[in-house]
């Protein structure tokens, strides 16, 4: 208990330290050491609750009334610091002044209702919660390490953008503060204190430059948000006024299984489809890109949009066997398939980043409505591996683009020749990112598994797995072609070899590392952190108890593989075989070594060649639209088929 | 996991490049009878490889040699799984990344011919991949399981439960094997508009590395191909698969090349309409 | 033995010829004479070719190509001029823009002669290259135990 109320309080004063530093220099030690201070301690809780069994708690009911209080104001503020903020709407923005009067109206009317249900554990832990603890205190403090660099680079580059830094750490701690919030609250309506504090948070760290596109930005991610955030609001309604289940409880509301508990398990789940940015909520996402690189790797990696699979995966037992858990299931696919196909597209880095977010996040969500063992422990696992190679992949292109001035693929070219050291870690992270022997894949296996073994209705696993299939040819098409660019041999060596500034460095080789550690180590963090947790759902008789494990030599294999990878280049670089050098084959009409040809009439030409973006043939703009159009009514089918 | 199947993995390791080298062997004889020549030795791949180890390397970066051993450490992994009766959909993973080291090599030397070919080898990849994983989803859902040892051991019915999927299969054979008509990435004959695609600025061991883990290949092909057929028995399983394997061949020397787009539209069709409806009415078929 | 004589591939190079004698080599593959048999392979690729094959006279134009592909194909390698051009420049040695034969640029082992060199011709002179080849492997065998590659 004391481990939680560290986490939580600690964040949010170290937040107000930061804030207050009196100058950069005290500013910068005080990020670094309140995030490594995080960071040490969700691994030390990590530790003292590994492997051990959900463990909830109680308060005295003094300091439960004072707390409810407490949220209860706190609840009111957040919505007049939103309505605050709505001064600077457009007409068109008409409706998120009225979602954020809608909710609050909701959640008080709710508060305040004659008869509300008691609340016995206002807080627990269990593995999963530990599991994303350490994503949330581990990556997001790399994160906050990270940024402490690249916003005094940010703010050198940009001179228009107003220097707000102090109240830019400030709303990183009070997100990793409330996101150790969600995880850890069993109160729902304190989770869902947390759940709007981070809206609040993203909406005001993707505006940060205060250009008009990143305030509009901003105000579309705020807008989808209170979108979940009064469909959660809805649930909460449900469960105090509603026929039926009658609980503030979390775990109570799990427990009820999917005969009671459907309904506001449903409402949630739009929610956390809205924060995860799934179709048809999936453009905030999108235009978070134009927020500093730390925002969006902090919103892609280890906050928000992990905040939304967190509860989906945690509400997936309600979903198990149901209509609604498989067209919640086809949600994830359909976002899953566009948005990997659309990846294919883009140039920008960071646009593919935030598509591959997209699709991945909608393969947890895949996992999450089937809700058997198996599925579960494939969500939960892809949602560490995405973390950490995602947060290293947001960062590293971050780094690049502060060092080679672009973000555009096409000019990565030639990285490993140029930046070994940056080109080594982004190849991890991509490897991570999609290739055996990493998570990724692992996790692939066992949902292709879990799909197959599905019993909704007739074809239904098939459905999912096809579109599984589907969905990861592009994925593998869109990574080795970058990874590609990364490899090739510069036909020039263009000049620069600034270092990688220390505090970034620091947070890319941990990354690395624990990108590398993850999936060296998968067994040991199946038997930690997923295990524990889906055989306690079993034993509650939530799930089906199967055992979802994989077999001792696909595991002897994958380490083979793993330890392949790491080898050969090491044996490479211990004993390099010394073949002589030669231009690159041009016809024969070389003028400069691989650099340029002798074209028609003697005229020196420059070779150039991009790579395939395939916008012939994938159309993004109507892909995009087919896909929310498809998942739209996926959710209206899903809402509506639950509420009749 | 008993003796003869680590025997027949690790006869995989020494005696499958073999087994490869006489099946491109008897495909280039095949081809030559079919244009009425009479073609080379049947050893002459073999001849040719170690024709390439008495050559010297010449390289464009000295980290191509690096990614093309990780496409032959990769594709003996691959392979090692299958004959060790082990995980269908663990080695079409690991064919995956051995394609996607080849594309490295190829890319990494940046010259125009292997940038072309690489891309259009990754472009084939995505037509064939969802086809690919099929397969193993297939053989999971007639024999309940992914592990190669339960599907050989599964019901001779399957062939029949699972011909979409074989259909299928076979037509992604094609590209695997870069057969017109879809040799786009890299073609048998250099003397063309694309060079050599892929392997454009590999040469001496580097070639070589390049062909022996063709040769994997050719024989990891041939299992999947076998395993179809396998309940049946080694005397009908294995001819069958060997005309399934060289009507590629036929394939090949009647069809003129395809573009990358039509490629991958024919091939997502096929995989839809073969693969895909087979596995939808499996559960009605059994 | 060396593999070189069982597995010889070749890389053409037309260096402004009257195309003749190209079309003479090409037929060297069709299947009247077949040159596969005896595991030959047009390559059109100097880093995988042991043969390089070259017909025409040089001029400006195709001086630098016959130096970069030679210089981009691999040891051990020989080099065949086929053709009366090829040899010498033939009956355009003396016109202003022919430097002359092949030898003029890169150094050439065997010298095919004909216009048009005959199939028959050609293939006799890959033979003669082929021993020649033989004996540079040898040679680059030891080289490389002198100075491991």
């Amino acid at each position: 208990m004391y481990s939680i109320s560290f986490l939580i309080g600690f964040s949010l004063l170290a937040g107000f330290a930061v804030a207050a530093s009196p100058d950069v220099e005290t500013r910068s030690r005080r990020v670094r050491l309140s995030a490594s201070v995080i960071a040490l301690a969700s691994v030390l809780l990590a530790l003292f609750h590994l492997a051990s069994g959900p463990e909830f708690f109680a308060l005295s009911p003094g300091v439960l009334h004072v707390l409810d209080w407490m949220f209860t104001i706190g609840g009111v503020g957040l919505a007049l610091v939103l309505l605050y903020f709505c001064r600077r709407i457009v007409a068109r923005e008409w409706y998120i002044p009225v979602l954020v009067v809608l909710q609050t109206g909701l959640m008080l009317s709710a508060e305040f209702a004659e008869v509300t249900p008691e609340v016995a554990h206002p807080f627990y832990i269990d593995s999963f919660t530990v599991l994303m603890t350490l994503i949330v205190g581990v990556v997001g403090g790399l994160i906050c390490i990270h940024a402490i660099r690249y916003m005094q680079d940010y703010h050198a580059h940009e001179k228009t953008v107003p220097n707000r830094q102090a109240a830019f750490y400030f709303m990183l701690f009070l997100f990793l503060a409330s996101m150790f919030g969600i995880v850890f609250s069993n109160h729902l309506l304190w989770l869902f204190f947390f759940w709007e504090v981070t809206t609040l948070c993203s909406f005001w760290l993707i505006a940060y430059s205060g250009t008009d596109e990143a305030v509009r930005n901003g105000f579309r991610a705020l807008g989808l948000n209170l979108i979940g955030g009064v469909s959660f609001a809805a649930a909460i309604a449900w469960l105090t006024f509603g026929p039926g289940l009658h609980t503030w409880e979390l775990d109570q509301l799990i427990a009820a299984g999917s005969a009671m508990a459907l309904i506001p398990a449903v409402l949630i789940a739009v929610a956390g489809l809205a924060k995860s940015a799934q179709l048809p909520f999936s453009s905030w996402l999108l235009g978070a890109m134009v927020a500093p690189t730390p925002v969006s790797a902090l919103l892609h990696s280890s906050t928000m949009v992990k905040a939304g699979v967190f509860l989906l995966v945690k509400l997936s037992p309600v979903f198990y066997d149901t209509y609604a858990g498989l067209l919640l299931s086809l949600i994830g696919g359909v976002t899953f398939l566009v948005t990997s196909l659309v990846a294919v597209n883009q140039r920008n880095a960071k646009l593919v980043l935030a598509y591959s977010t997209i699709a991945n996040l909608g393969l947890i969500v895949m996992c999450a409505g089937v809700g058997t063992a198996g599925a579960m422990w494939a969500a939960i696992l892809l949602i560490l591996f995405h973390a950490v190679a995602k947060a290293l992949m947001f960062l590293a292109v971050g780094t690049t683009e502060h060092l080679i001035g672009s973000r555009d693929i096409e000019d990565m070219e030639g990285l490993v020749y140029r930046r070994p050291a940056m080109a080594a870690m982004m190849l991890v992270g991509i490897l991570g990112m999609f290739l055996a022997p990493f998570g990724m894949l692992l996790s692939k296996y066992t949902s292709f598994q879990a799909f197959l073994s599905m019993d909704v209705m007739l074809g239904d696993g098939l459905m999912l797995a096809t579109i599984l299939a589907f969905g990861s040819a592009p994925t593998l098409f869109f990574w080795s072609k970058w990874m590609g660019k990364l490899v090739a041999m510069p036909r020039r060596l263009p000049p620069g070899t600034d270092p990688i500034p220390r505090d970034e460095a620091i947070a890319l080789v941990s990354l690395t590392l624990i990108t590398y550690v993850a999936c060296a180590l998968f067994p040991l963090a199946d038997k930690v952190f997923v295990i524990p947790y889906t055989d306690y759902l079993g034993a509650l008789g939530l799930i089906p108890v199967v055992a979802a494990s994989i077999p001792w030599d696909n595991i002897a294999i994958m380490s083979l593989m793993l330890a392949g990878l790491f080898l050969m280049p090491l044996a490479f670089w211990l004993r390099p075989p010394r073949h002589a050098e030669v231009s690159g084959y041009l016809s024969g009409a070389n003028v400069s070594g691989s650099a340029s040809y002798r074209g028609a009439m003697g005229v020196e030409r420059v070779v150039e060649s991009r790579g395939y973006y395939l916008s012939g043939f994938i159309r993004e703009d109507i892909m995009m639209r087919y896909g929310m159009l498809g998942a739209g009514v996926l959710i209206v089918v899903m809402v509506g088929g639950v509420a009749l | 996991m008993n003796t003869p199947t680590w025997l027949l993995a690790f006869g995989f390791i020494l005696l499958g490049p073999l087994v490869g080298a006489l099946l491109a062997g008897l495909d280039r004889r095949l081809t030559a009878r079919m244009q009425s020549r009479q073609g080379p030795p049947l050893l002459q791949p073999i001849y040719d490889v170690l024709k390439l180890f008495e050559k010297d390397t010449l390289v464009v970066t000295g980290l191509q040699t690096l990614y093309l051993w990780g496409f032959l450490f990769f594709m003996v992994v691959s392979g090692f799984i299958i004959f060790l009766g082990g995980d269908l959909l663990l080695s079409v993973f690991a064919l995956t990344v051995s394609g996607i080291f080849l594309c490295l090599a190829a890319y990494s030397t940046n010259s125009p011919y292997s940038n072309v070919g690489s891309s259009r080898e990754l472009m084939l990849m995505m037509a064939y991949e969802p086809m690919l994983i099929l397969v193993p989803l297939g053989f999971y859902l007639v024999a309940d399981s992914f592990r190669v040892s339960d599907i050989v051991a599964g019901s001779p019915w399957q062939v029949l439960q699972l011909s979409g999927i074989l259909i299928g299969f076979l037509f992604v054979l094609t590209i695997k094997l870069r057969k017109s008509p879809f040799d786009l990435s890299s073609s048998h004959h250099g003397h063309q508009e694309l060079v050599k695609g892929i392997t454009t600025d590999f040469s001496g061991s580097d070639l070589a590395l390049v062909e022996i883990a063709h040769w994997y290949e050719n024989t990891i092909l041939l299992a999947w191909l076998y395993l179809f057929f396998a309940p049946l028995g080694l005397a009908v399983a294995l001819p069958l698969a060997f005309v399934l394997f060289f009507a590629e061949v036929l394939v090949d020397n009647t069809h003129a090349r395809l573009k990358w787009s039509s490629t991958l539209k024919a091939s997502w069709l096929v995989t839809i309409v073969f693969g895909v409806t087979n596995l939808m009415l499996l559960p009605l078929m059994t | 033995m060396s593999f070189l004589k069982k597995s010889p591939w070749v890389l053409h190079y037309a260096a402004t010829s009257c195309n003749g004698c190209d079309i003479e080599l090409l037929a060297c593959l069709t299947p009247t004479y077949d040159v596969e048999r005896f595991g030959i392979v047009n390559t059109g690729n100097p880093k995988h070719a042991d043969i390089f094959l070259v017909t025409g006279s040089v001029n400006e134009e195709s001086r630098k190509v016959v130096e970069n592909l030679y210089a981009q194909m691999p040891d051990p390698k020989v080099v065949v001029a086929i053709g009366a051009c090829a040899l010498s420049g033939g009956i355009f040695r003396d016109a202003y823009n022919v430097y002359g034969g092949i030898d003029k640029v890169i150094p050439v082992d065997v010298y095919v002669p004909g216009c048009a060199a005959r199939p028959e011709s050609i293939i006799d002179g890959i033979v003669k290259a082929l021993d020649i080849l033989e004996e540079r492997a040898k040679e680059r065998k030891r080289q490389r135990k002198v100075v491991p590659a």
